[in-house]
């Protein structure tokens, strides 16, 4: 008896996971857009969670708030917005474009970019072999080495 | 030319590295969030008093009626490192000439009465902060958690965690800059 | 004592790698055959030593013997011997084991199976191989003794997290390891090449099997890693950009650069700083992976130890190997000559192509993992990089690629006709904008992206396809002897790049088309997703051996007709305290019906039970995919002409085809 009460005393201590029923909200469309920002909102203090997924009880307070903004007419980014006022851009998973982020955003193209450009410039200085005029192959010696030239696939 | 772009992999992964030793040095916590509040003035909050605590409620002009420093802080019956910090913040409400007010976060009113009867009440105002809302406008994680506003109402510093022992001594380092 | 004895063994491979870090490099350059080959003897040493100190603790672990710290910590009696056993290597300091006696097996096969490489870049090779074996064993003697004692012993441990108790995570980590530390062979390989001042071609057939077999396993590991999380952690998702999975995407993205560079190098005798500078690299990354995961650096979910101490000097460890080899390439690989000209068409150009994507790629998976790092020591702020810059980052750099692989094995060396090649694979681009058409006429929302995405999956399985087909000629008399003369390794690329369409599919599928839905649920309950109707039947108490659980039982049903009854479990284990999901999945080719149950938080909840069904289309593709991979990499593996220090079985076969004479 006493078992069964402290098991269930644990069942209920220990928090469920993510979205919970009477935070969701009537209307699908306003729903799918709570479940994509939260998706995007990382749970503060979690080890990098979102609080879409995250049983942290902060977490749950926000899922809640963020419907009552959709409810209310928040756009998107207002909501984001509000949180970042509060919790900083740490709690944005998609990193802001501002100047201190033009690094990271710019960077795949700028790497690239350079990489491009060191493997161009590599392969343009490379030596030219020169034709050599005194080994001319015959007609048919040649056709025999495009032939294996062409077909030579082999790994 | 060319010897530059084969010494690149090794530049960058030697810058990799300063950073990385930057990351490693002394007590930086990775999962710790500074707070967005400081220099800023105490955002709007407006909340009850506890029931069955002979307190009034706190709000933000509340706050800014008061004299002096400010010492806000987050606190639960629930919270274990909340009762280890409060002799220290009684004694410093009594001691350093600074205002103690609270917020009872994610508490049951019946709770946070008792627990104070307990230990002793030390503050001068207490908002009843059940939904934790009243966290969120001031982008708390967890609790314990204080807040040091200045006699002009702005928030200087914010201490996560309980006040106590080392942490003690951090708090009265930062009051100490907020006097100045 | 057993545990002090293995800690002595573990001192004394200390001593053997010392011994094997000096000897045969200085031996090499001497010319002294008798120092070189005294690799051989302590490379063994090492080996039968650190296996000796493995066994030691995984049997400290088999018999839960609680005076040593190590098994109290991560063990407990009651779990299940399967769980004991892997117990070994989850954690910190038995993964450090587990880590060096991988190192030491390498080393030690390379010692004994390289047999037809030239002794003295054996012997450097293997005292490269030694260096990073002294800076691994003196890390766990300084800082991450697995042998230390408690006493007095406690009745019993503190139990592993249930999460952890699993089949699939038990394999995990040997698998990683073998990748990680496989990849250790190919840079010391490599660095011996540099110290040495030359490439051969021959060199780089020495390093293939090695970095096949690394890779392999590497890929098994992680796509292991992505199918726990899909079926254990109750959402459904299977890759996060987490910090811990990026670092060991990184390896696996160079490493399979790596794989293709060392083809060009061995048969084109070209690309040779490539081929070096990605065999640095992927070891580099791995070494980069374990620093990061144990030190503290970055929070992630699946961070081992958080320990600054440690962390510096893994750093230092770091420092050493990374900073030292990437100099040596600095300083020697600019005067290594490449040999092969090749035209801008050719299969050549195709995998430069290959290499820079997929470098890139990696830069930009590196970039967005340490940038919170880099922006919080410039300015303070702290931000969060995370899967929407990932995936913004890496789908463009791999779109490409993915056509580049389609073409690619059409085009032969030096000079391709791309006139030619491109008239071949009229049939796949149609077939893969037929998909696409199909794909936007089916579905209802998903991004533009997703339709694009399917139709280059099947582009690039079209074409693979075909181009086997083409090879061996497949509808003309003699096919199957012509698909069993063809060298095992090409069978192992059409596997492997199929398996890579199939990725494409089902990761595609998966999260452009996924359907999520939670509810309130008693038994009675009805719940319709994708077509389905779930009924909400029953839950039932039972026990496990450690744990016990909540068993409900859901029956599907589509258009009326039975389909399949869900057994979704809520667990709770009393020694750990904590609870954990148990899904109940239904697979099948087109998606997965995905169910599990938990109780809800808020008090004066409207039922005792809350129900999460998941639809995933195509994710089956995924493992299905990773399998093709691995078998592909595993095909490769017996290629005939990879075995080049393999022994002869009678004197009178002629020699493999991969034996040719020290030069």
């Amino acid at each position: 008896m006493i078992r069964a009460a402290a098991l269930a005393l644990a069942l209920l201590a220990s928090p469920a996971w993510a979205v919970e029923p009477d935070e969701i909200l009537d209307d699908p469309v306003l729903e799918e857009r709570a479940r994509a920002i939260s998706a995007n909102v990382r749970c503060v203090v979690c080890q990098n969670e979102p609080i879409d997924s995250s049983d942290a009880g902060v977490a749950r307070d926000l899922r809640i708030l963020i419907r009552e903004r959709l409810v209310a007419g928040d756009s998107d980014q207002e909501i984001f917005d509000f949180l970042v006022v509060r919790y900083g851009d740490f709690v944005l998973f998609k990193p802001p474009f501002k100047p201190s982020t033009y690094a990271l955003w710019f960077g795949p193209f700028i790497i690239l970019f350079i990489g491009g450009a060191a493997v161009a410039v590599s392969l343009a200085r490379r030596p030219r072999a020169p034709v050599k005029n005194d080994l001319q192959l015959s007609a048919e010696e040649e056709a025999d080495l495009a032939k294996l030239m062409k077909e030579d696939t082999s790994l | 030319m060319k010897r530059l772009l084969f010494a690149l992999p090794l530049v960058v992964a030697m810058i990799i590295g300063g950073f990385a030793i930057w990351g490693l040095s002394g007590g930086r916590d990775p999962s710790s969030l500074p707070s967005e509040f400081i220099s800023k003035p105490v955002p709007q909050i407006d909340l009850a008093a506890i029931e069955g605590v002979e307190r009034p409620g706190l709000s933000t002009a509340d706050i800014n009626d008061m004299d002096g420093i400010k010492l806000l802080n987050f606190f639960a019956s629930w919270c274990g490192p909340c009762r280890a910090e409060h002799p220290n913040l009684t004694r410093l409400g009594q001691e350093e000439g600074v205002t103690l007010i609270g917020i009872n976060y994610k508490d049951k009113p019946e709770a946070a009465a008792k627990w104070l009867e307990e230990l002793g009440n030390p503050y001068v105002a207490l908002g009843s902060d059940y939904s934790g809302r009243g966290g969120i406008e001031l982008g708390i994680s967890g609790v314990p958690e204080t807040f040091i506003i200045d006699a002009d109402g702005i928030i200087r510093h914010r201490f996560a965690g309980p006040v106590v022992g080392d942490g003690l001594r951090r708090f009265l380092e930062a009051l100490d800059e907020v006097r100045q | 004592m057993i545990p002090e004895l293995g800690q002595f063994a573990l001192s004394l491979a200390l001593i053997a790698a010392v011994v094997q870090s000096v000897l045969p490099m200085l031996g090499a350059a001497r010319g002294n055959a008798l120092w070189m080959q005294s690799a051989q003897a302590s490379a063994l040493a090492q080996f039968v030593l650190i296996a000796f100190a493995f066994g030691a603790l995984m049997r400290s672990y088999v018999v839960s013997d609680f005076t040593v710290e190590n098994v109290v910590n991560n063990s407990h009696s009651l779990k299940p011997m399967l769980y004991k056993i892997a117990g070994t290597w989850g954690n910190h300091e038995g993964s450090l084991l587990l880590w060096v006696f991988i190192l030491a097996g390498f080393g030690a096969a390379v010692a004994f199976y390289g047999r037809n490489i030239p002794m003295a870049l054996k012997a450097r090779t293997l005292s490269v191989q030694a260096w990073i074996s002294v800076g691994f064993i003196s890390f766990m003697l300084f800082t991450s003794n697995p042998f230390t004692r408690v006493f007095p012993p406690p009745l019993d441990g503190n139990d592993l997290n249930p999460l952890l108790q699993d089949v699939g995570l038990a394999i995990h980590p040997p698998l990683l390891y073998v990748g990680y530390v496989g990849f250790s062979i190919v840079f010391s390989f490599a660095v011996a090449a540099l110290i040495e001042g030359r490439v051969d071609p021959a060199w780089a057939r020495w390093v293939r099997p090695w970095t096949l077999a690394a890779w392999t396993s590497l890929t098994a590991g992680i796509g292991l890693g992505s199918w726990w999380a899909y079926y254990e952690l109750g959402w459904g998702g299977w890759w996060f950009w987490d910090p811990v999975e990026n670092v060991s995407f990184m390896p696996w993205l160079v490493g399979t650069a790596l794989l293709h560079s060392a083809i060009v190098t061995e048969k084109r005798d070209t690309f040779k700083s490539w081929t070096i500078l990605l065999a640095i690299l992927t070891f580099s990354l791995s070494l980069l992976g374990t620093f990061i995961v144990r030190s503290g650096l970055l929070t992630s979910v699946h961070a081992f130890a958080v320990d600054p101490e440690r962390g510096i000097y893994i750093l230092g460890l770091l420092i050493l190997s990374i900073g030292g080899s990437l100099a040596l390439f600095a300083w020697r690989a600019p005067s290594m000559e490449g040999g092969g000209l090749f035209a801008p068409v050719s299969r050549e150009a195709g995998l430069l192509i290959n290499n820079l994507l997929l470098t890139t790629a990696t830069a930009t998976v590196l970039f967005g993992t340490l940038y919170p790092l880099f922006l919080e020591a410039i300015t303070g702020d702290k931000i969060s990089v995370g899967p929407p810059f990932f995936n913004a980052g890496f789908i463009p750099i791999m779109m490409p690629l993915l056509l580049v692989m389609g073409v690619g094995p059409f085009m032969s060396w030096k000079r391709a006709d791309l006139q030619g090649v491109l008239s071949r694979l009229k049939v796949a681009l149609a077939a893969a904008v037929v998909t696409s058409l199909i794909v936007w006429y089916v579905t209802t929302g998903g991004p533009v992206l997703a339709i694009i995405m399917m139709g280059i999956g099947v582009w690039v399985l079209v074409a693979s396809v075909q181009e086997w087909g083409r090879r061996v000629k497949l509808f003309q008399d003699g096919a199957w002897a012509r698909i069993r003369r063809q060298p095992r390794a090409s069978h192992g690329m059409t596997l492997a790049h199929i398996g890579v369409a199939l990725l494409v599919l089902g990761a595609t599928g998966s999260s452009a088309w996924k359907e999520d839905l939670v509810a309130f649920a008693d038994p009675g309950a009805k719940i319709d997703i994708a077509g389905f109707e779930l009924t909400f039947e029953s839950v039932e108490r039972q026990r496990g051996p450690n744990y016990i659980a909540d068993v409900a039982t859901l029956s599907v049903t589509r258009d009326g007709e039975f389909v399949t009854t869900l057994y979704p479990e809520r667990r709770f284990y009393p020694t750990a305290g904590s609870t954990t999901t148990e899904s109940s999945i239904r697979q099948t080719l087109a998606g997965d019906l995905y169910a599990s149950i938990a109780e809800p938080a808020a008090e004066g909840a409207k039922s005792d039970w809350l129900l999460r069904v998941l639809y995933e289309p195509l994710v089956n593709f995924l493992w299905i995919g990773t399998m093709f991979l691995v078998l592909g990499g595993s095909l490769s593996l017996t290629d005939r002409r990879l075995r080049v220090g393999a022994p002869r079985k009678s004197k009178s076969k002629a020699a493999p085809i991969g034996a040719t004479p020290a030069e």
